[in-house]
């Protein structure tokens, strides 16, 4: 900044400050109050809710609950142990079902052969599914299992989160895999390794973490769903496994369902317990939650 | 150099894949091309079979069925005209509410407003809000939303009454607070797709308008917004689509009354609601029926889906080609 320069030989110092009342900046301080304002009213539905749960489910939180089955209206007390059993057997089907076909489907798409026709049109199907109203899923499970095997059942309720599982294990699986550096692959292709041993040895254990990730959010999203199970896993009040033998093809119990049912009753107790569950069942959903950004952040 | 000597004395730890290995690789592959397939059959079977057990109902009951208006089992009349408009409206008044403060959100959480630490925070409430159960929301806003907002609903009931909107008083379930608890469970969808469109948007553009000396909101109203449009459009439509389908909420929030009403407080019904409540009761003459309506909304909400995916395609090559 010598003398020289034209700009600044009359004023030193330029003023670049703006004027805080001149409308322009007026406008834009108010808008950003604005802003503010809008985030933190975003924010309160979920405060709102986190204190519900633990303010009117948390002082029921015992070992009664995830012991004992559900109350008839006018008995006191009870639980929702059969609830918990059954939604983890849902849910345990459904991964069954997604997890092994969403993954190999997924090293098709993003290892072997990511820019044919086929992966293309799978992509475009996964991508259809994500949007998928989840009672859709209850329709179509209903339609192929339950009318099939004339009954209500665990695997019914499989077949449909199954169905919303899939899509986001096979598209974060297939994230993950194109992250994985070509010239790791190439030193395996190098060694003379066939295209499924690169698979195997380089490109699956590298992306785990990431494929993890998209597993545990869609085992957080199924272990929420409700509508789904209506009418697949219907309800019971008995426990899964009675007297040691379990009968896979009869109505199942499940957190989700417990909670739509009691929230309809007009007894004290079991709304009380309907509160209780919904802070299991979201204490549940976060963990899977907090796994998945866990696994996610050990990147490569 | 002894290290390779050794090397190739040793076990060798390179060479061509034997037999059982081609075996190996080509069986490999093949399964995964059939799971790929299988992603395809699955939607495919999911249109066969709503479809095709909706047949009987079609043929029945014709385009007739979008357009009645009374659902009586007894009569055997059907007609799903009023759970199309609650579902419609429903969705509308979610995404004005929603999006405003899903696309607010993200605006703030792109353009600086925050240092990361707190940007953060913001961002996991966002990711929070998204992953709790819709039957927790139902729950919650059956207790908490509808006493909160019953006594403001009947003072606007009273005063302005001869508004359409506030006609009739709120009973309990209705409109409003099933739009409310909608419009909370697709922010977090429009939020996390417009801050990606937002992101999308070169670095230079915004640093041009500022060295044109914009203040910070009229680099975002005047550039930053009508760049990531497309973006931002395609994030609406996403979370109209996810309202759309969205059924447990609505099942528990909307009072599942069969009626046409502008009313913000008025109980309705939606599609998905519709087939929730009535699936599980249904006997053998219903299930095509509801299979009709389960028909119409997957029509409807794949439609939109689609028209939400293409835009973003669309927007994301633009902005690639931009730069």
């Amino acid at each position: 900044m010598s003398a020289q320069d034209p700009l600044f030989t009359e004023n030193e110092n330029p003023n670049l400050q703006r004027s805080l009342v001149e409308p322009r900046a007026l406008l834009s301080t108010i808008l950003s109050g604005a802003a503010w304002i809008a985030a933190m009213f975003a924010s309160i539905p979920l405060f709102s809710v986190l204190y519900g749960l633990i303010v009117r489910g948390g002082h029921r939180l015992s070992l009664e609950v995830f012991t004992e089955l559900p109350p008839a209206g006018f008995e006191e007390g009870g639980g929702f142990g059969n609830a918990i059993v059954g939604t983890l057997v849902t849910v345990g089907i459904g991964a069954l079902i997604s997890i092994p076909f969403g993954i190999m489907a997924a090293i098709f798409l993003g290892e072997l052969e990511p820019n044919g026709k086929v992966a293309y049109a799978a992509r475009f199907c996964a991508k259809t599914l994500t949007g998928l109203p989840s009672i859709l899923a209850g329709v179509f499970a209903y339609a192929m299992v339950v009318l099939t095997t004339g009954t209500y059942s665990a695997p019914a309720a499989g077949v449909a989160l199954a169905l919303l599982m899939l899509p986001t294990v096979v598209l974060t699986a297939e994230e993950a895999m194109r992250m994985v550096s070509a010239p790791m692959k190439n030193a395996a292709y190098g060694m003379g390794c066939t295209r499924s041993q690169v698979v195997w040895k380089i490109v699956l254990p590298t992306a785990l973490p990431g494929i993890l990730t998209g597993v545990m959010l869609a085992v957080a999203r199924a272990a929420g769903e409700t509508a789904p199970l209506l009418f697949t896993a219907l309800f019971s009040s008995y426990w899964f496994v009675e007297n040691g033998k379990a009968d896979l093809m009869t109505p199942i119990a499940s957190l989700s369902v417990l909670i739509y049912n009691f929230s309809g009753m007009p007894y004290d107790n079991q709304i009380e317990l309907a509160w209780t569950a919904s802070l299991v069942l979201v204490m549940l959903v976060l963990l899977f939650n907090i796994l998945a950004r866990v696994l996610g952040r050990k990147k490569v | 150099m002894k290290v390779f000597e050794e090397a190739l004395t040793g076990e060798e730890i390179s060479g061509p894949p034997s037999k059982s290995d081609y075996l190996m690789d080509r069986s490999f592959r093949g399964i995964a091309m059939v799971c790929a397939w299988f992603i395809i059959g699955v939607v495919g079977l999911l249109l066969w079979e709503i479809g095709y057990k909706a047949i009987p109902a079609i043929r029945e009951y014709h385009l007739g069925f979008l357009t009645g208006t009374t659902w009586d089992v007894n009569k055997q009349v059907f007609g799903i005209l009023p759970e199309i408009w609650g579902t419609l409206y429903s969705s509308f008044l979610a995404l004005a509410i929603g999006g405003f403060f899903g696309v607010s959100m993200a605006i703030f959480l792109t353009q600086d407003f925050l240092p990361a630490r707190l940007a953060l925070v913001f961002r996991t409430i966002v990711d929070l809000l998204a992953a709790i159960p819709s039957v927790v929301y139902g729950f919650w806003g059956i207790f908490i939303v509808v006493p909160f907002i019953r006594p403001v609903a009947d003072w606007l009931n009273a005063e302005f009454g001869w508004i359409p909107f506030f006609s009739t008083t709120l009973s309990g379930p209705g409109m409003l607070p099933a739009s409310l608890v909608l419009a909370i469970m697709i922010l977090p969808t429009i939020a996390a797709v417009s801050q990606d469109a937002l992101r999308q948007v070169p670095y230079r553009i915004k640093e041009a308008a500022f060295g044109l000396g914009a203040t910070r909101w009229e680099a975002i109203l005047k550039v930053i917004l009508p760049t990531a449009s497309a973006g931002i459009f395609g994030a609406l439509v996403l979370g109209f689509g996810r309202a759309l389908g969205e059924t447990m909420a609505l099942a528990m929030l909307v009072g599942n009354s069969n009626q046409l009403s502008l009313s913000l407080f008025s109980p309705g019904n939606t599609l998905a609601a519709l087939l929730a409540l009535n699936f599980p009761e249904a006997g053998e003459r219903e299930i095509p029926i509801l299979m009709y309506a389960a028909l119409v909304l997957l029509l409807i909400t794949l439609a939109v889906n689609m028209i939400g995916t293409a835009i973003m395609s669309l927007s994301s090559r633009q902005m690639r080609s931009g730069k």
